[in-house]
């Protein structure tokens, strides 16, 4: 397991299984494949947040709809270079709409993070609405409309070789996808992430012991509004279309599930999660034609209840996979 | 000049239903420092009740005041049994929990009624039975004063008398006052807490019971999200109000349904729902504690 | 030019119609090893509470050298080298005994997100000293040896070593120990005793301490401030306070037998 912490490795690695899924699978599979990134990055970025910084913050489809239509709009008003130079264009416009996404993390954070733990939760809930009210009424965005005919990564010819859009895009994702875990893990194991635990553990000694509380959750939320921001540009190229009703309170609900049900504090248990939650729905759908009856929604929020009252740690509580792997496999060998 | 009288009507007439409402999160969160997210929900289920019961009793087209009075009975009590067994399955085991996890399971639940509804319900808007044959009362040139705006008033300030007398003169209201002021040394002293706390739920479904008949009364169309804005707009003036407080949650009520009549008339229906979000984050950064909350002071 | 390290001035902290403290006044000088005592609800806490930023005073000042502390927040008074422990065990329990020393360390760190993401030489270097410095301090209160246990599992008196070893990470220049001794039993504290006494020559430290445990108090401390219904009501080295009455009727009220040395309430 130690040889995945070098990035290198792990990118190759991913890789190979893009080119597994790229000739293995249909485009159902593949499209859901780029969900589970998309959720991937949503579940991490607000694990920054809630698991480790131990901020409840309900907005985060707010920030995700910034990137979103900032790159949409980007993409379809501003030339995208041709040819292998589109990844860069694609790239530029999703740093630019995670910028974006991070400064109204930090507008919103900087007077919100000194309310306690409720009034937090609420002003990000309306953040994340006013956001969405505020999209529905510039008609220079779509209005309710949205935007459609947001343009997919390109298909991309190197040499010889054909790399097919969903192996771009795959690739893109995953790209920042570890970008996002490395950034949060190389900060966790740092100074600076030691703070963001002391805050969730105990504001008050941490704040004696010299740390700028205020500043540091801060900063942990600009972070994870700018992941958010990528994530949302993300999925604006991987769905081609995006309206304010893509970004209602439930997507941030859906992205504390993902935390809460990975274990807040837990990079591996937010990936799990994002995994397991993509997928249950489409697994679930046979049920809704099954029964005729969409059940899945009721499953979902009881899945939630059930998670808090009987294991509110959630999979891995704090800890990573890694972390129980040495415990429970090893010490049976 | 008249225009504005009737605004004002129909403003107090709104406000005093967001009070009704907002009284049950204040007092939630003034005995258990928790934001009751299904609140808005429990309400929804009474206007179901209220509308199936309409159908049952073959009384869904005789208005009448005798109709009000079942409807009402039926709604309070359906909501505070739903929220009697929403804090005894799903919020009394969390109790000792941490903050969040309270907070996700009443998202959690608060979800769980809103779809379930969609699923029993159908999601598809119904017609809430007629309660009262609405006439003009008093007509001052084009201000129009209704009978179901004299009735949603009247309804309510009845009720919150009611729970004025109740928490201020009776002995239970005595011990709710105590357990929200401190649930340990109110249980040393002999009040047993759980009844209390379970007392207040009922209270508060019982008031967003009447709540959600009025509102059926004056906005027919019901369906299973109904809950959703009006709960929003409720919470909002509980906290501008004060959350925890009693009489902040009735001024906050009063000040959101005016506010809006307001902004509705005088601007644009378009900013109606925004207004709500917008006085919500402009209280939470200048004043958190709201008109009459006051801010605890944590002991270090 | 006076030699007062620590100096408060007035303070007088109000809730509402209740005085905690009022109008208080005293100097910590250099080096010293100073008392506040005073009995239950005398407000010693409250003044620590000012002193560290955790409550805005009413009135008065609290000086750091000279500088003026009071309107500060916490954070900026720890960085200013006033560092304190709580009365209530406030550990950051969830996290192992060596993070919550490293915490404490942070705010001598320089390296930014961008170097502890490449993991560039000043983060491994910063890093080192980080891990270095806080493994001493655990050395020197026989804590190493539970470097990665969680802080919430060690036993009481070894949490509050912890306490001491967390504050003393800050490099202060004075250190607050509030009731460093509860909970303790009698050779627990006479080892206290000499630690305090030790970190206060080693670490070049000023303290001031709040404490029941009169053994302790009258054993180790230089000047002794006492505080009553938070007035001070009197002050000096432990024998002037031994043998006052106003102390020994504040204690134990009036027209009472009073104990002349051992244990106060």
């Amino acid at each position: 397991m130690k040889f995945l912490k070098n990035p290198a490795i792990s990118f190759s690695a991913l890789m190979i299984l893009g080119i597994v899924l790229d000739f293995g699978f249909n485009a159902y599979i593949q499209l859901t494949v780029l969900f589970v990134l998309v959720n991937c990055m949503m579940a991490m970025s607000l694990n920054l947040v809630n698991g480790y910084t131990g901020q409840f913050s309900l907005g985060h489809a707010g920030f995700m709809a910034i990137g979103a239509y900032f790159s949409a709009y980007a993409s379809l008003n501003f030339p995208v270079l041709p040819g292998v130079l589109s990844i860069l264009s694609f790239t530029i416009y999703a740093f630019i709409g995670g910028g974006l996404a991070a400064l109204f993390g930090y507008i919103v954070g900087l007077p919100s993070l000194r309310l306690k733990g409720d009034y937090l939760a609420i002003v990000t809930l309306g953040f994340g609405e006013i956001i969405r009210v505020a999209l529905q009424n510039l008609n220079f965005l779509g209005g309710a409309r949205g935007i459609s005919g947001i343009p997919s990564l390109p298909e991309i010819r190197l040499g010889g070789f054909v790399l097919d859009r969903f192996f771009v895009s795959y690739s893109f994702a995953i790209f920042w996808c570890l970008l996002c875990f490395f950034v949060i893990w190389r900060l966790m194991k740092s100074s600076h992430g030691r703070s963001f635990l002391s805050v969730r553990e105990d504001e008050i000694a941490a704040e004696a012991m010299g740390i700028n509380t205020t500043k540091t959750k801060v900063r942990a939320f600009v972070l994870s509004s700018f992941f958010a921001g990528v994530a949302g540009a993300m999925f604006a190229h991987f769905t081609n279309y995006i309206s304010p009703s893509s970004f209602t309170f439930l997507m941030s609900v859906n992205a504390i599930i993902m935390v809460v049900l990975g274990g807040m504090g837990s990079m591996s248990g937010s990936v799990c999660a994002a995994l397991f939650i993509t997928i249950l729905p489409e697994a679930l759908r046979s049920l809704k034609d099954f029964t005729g009856v969409d059940l899945r929604m009721v499953i979902y929020s009881l899945s939630l209840i059930l998670v808090m009252l009987l294991r509110p740690q959630g999979m891995f509580g704090e800890e990573e996979i890694t972390d129980l792997w040495r415990r429970y496999v090893k010490r049976s060998s | 000049m008249q225009d504005f009288l009737q605004h004002m009507i129909n403003g107090l007439s709104l406000g005093s239903i967001y009070a009704l409402i907002a009284l049950g999160y204040t007092m939630v969160y003034g005995i258990l420092q928790m934001i009751n997210f299904a609140h808005s929900d429990v309400y929804m289920v009474g206007a179901f009740a209220a509308f199936y019961a309409a159908k049952w009793l073959g009384i869904e087209n005789s208005p009448g005041f005798s109709t009000l009075i079942i409807l009402l009975l039926v709604s309070m009590i359906t909501c505070s049994l739903l929220a009697l067994a929403i804090e005894r399955l799903a919020y009394r085991p969390l109790r000792k929990a941490p903050k969040l996890n309270i907070l996700i399971t009443a998202i959690g639940v608060s979800l769980l009624l809103e779809y379930s509804g969609q699923v029993i319900f159908g999601a598809d808007p119904k017609v809430f039975p007629e309660v009262l044959n609405d006439s003009i009362l008093a007509e001052i040139g084009i201000v129009q004063l209704k009978l179901s705006d004299v009735t949603v008033l009247g309804v309510s300030i009845v009720a919150m008398l009611v729970l004025h007398w109740l928490i201020q003169s009776t002995k239970v209201g005595k011990a709710m006052r105590a357990v929200s002021l401190n649930a340990n040394v109110a249980s040393l002293l002999g009040i047993n807490v759980n009844r209390i706390i379970s007392f207040t739920f009922i209270i508060g479904s019982s008031l967003a019971g009447i709540g959600s008949v009025l509102v059926g009364m004056k906005y027919p169309k019901i369906e299973p999200l109904m809950g959703m804005m009006i709960g929003l707009k409720a919470f909002v003036a509980a906290v501008l109000g004060g959350i925890g407080s009693v009489p902040g949650a009735v001024l906050g009520g009063i000040m959101m349904g005016l506010s809006e009549e307001m902004v509705v008339g005088y601007l644009s229906s378009t900013y109606r729902d925004a207004l709500a979000f917008g006085i919500l984050i402009v209280v939470l950064i200048f004043k958190p504690s709201g008109l009459f909350g006051k801010s605890s002071v944590e002991k270090v | 030019m006076s030699n007062a390290l620590l100096e408060v001035k007035n303070l007088t902290m109000q809730f509402g119609g209740l005085k905690a403290v009022d109008g208080l006044s005293f100097k910590v000088n250099k080096g010293e090893l100073a008392g506040l005592i005073g009995p239950n609800g005398a407000g010693k806490t409250t003044v620590f509470n000012m002193l560290t930023g955790v409550y805005l005073p009413t009135m008065g000042s609290v000086h750091l050298e000279g500088l003026v502390l009071n309107g500060k927040k916490p954070f900026q008074i720890s960085h200013l080298g006033l560092t304190r422990t709580f009365q209530n065990i406030r550990l950051f329990k969830g996290l192992s005994v060596i993070e919550n020393v490293l915490i404490a360390g942070h705010q001598h760190v320089t390296y930014g997100l961008f170097n502890s993401f490449f993991l560039g030489p000043k983060f491994r270097a910063e890093e080192n000293e980080l891990f270095n410095s806080a493994r001493e301090l655990l050395k020197l209160f026989d804590l190493e040896t539970k470097e990665n246990e969680k802080a919430g599992s060690l036993p009481y008196g070894e949490q509050r070593k912890l306490e001491i070893v967390r504050a003393l990470m800050t490099k202060p220049k004075v250190i607050l120990l509030d009731e460093p001794a509860a909970g303790m039993n009698h050779s627990e504290t006479h080892s206290l005793m000499d630690l305090i006494a030790r970190i206060r020559t080693e670490f070049n430290l000023t303290v001031l301490l709040i404490e029941h445990d009169m053994k302790l108090v009258m054993g180790i401390c230089e000047n002794i401030i006492v505080l009553d219904h938070g007035c001070k009501i009197e002050e000096g080295n432990p024998g002037k306070i031994q043998n006052s009455k106003k102390v020994i009727e504040a204690y134990l009220g009036v027209d009472e037998d009073a104990a002349e040395n051992g244990r106060a309430h």
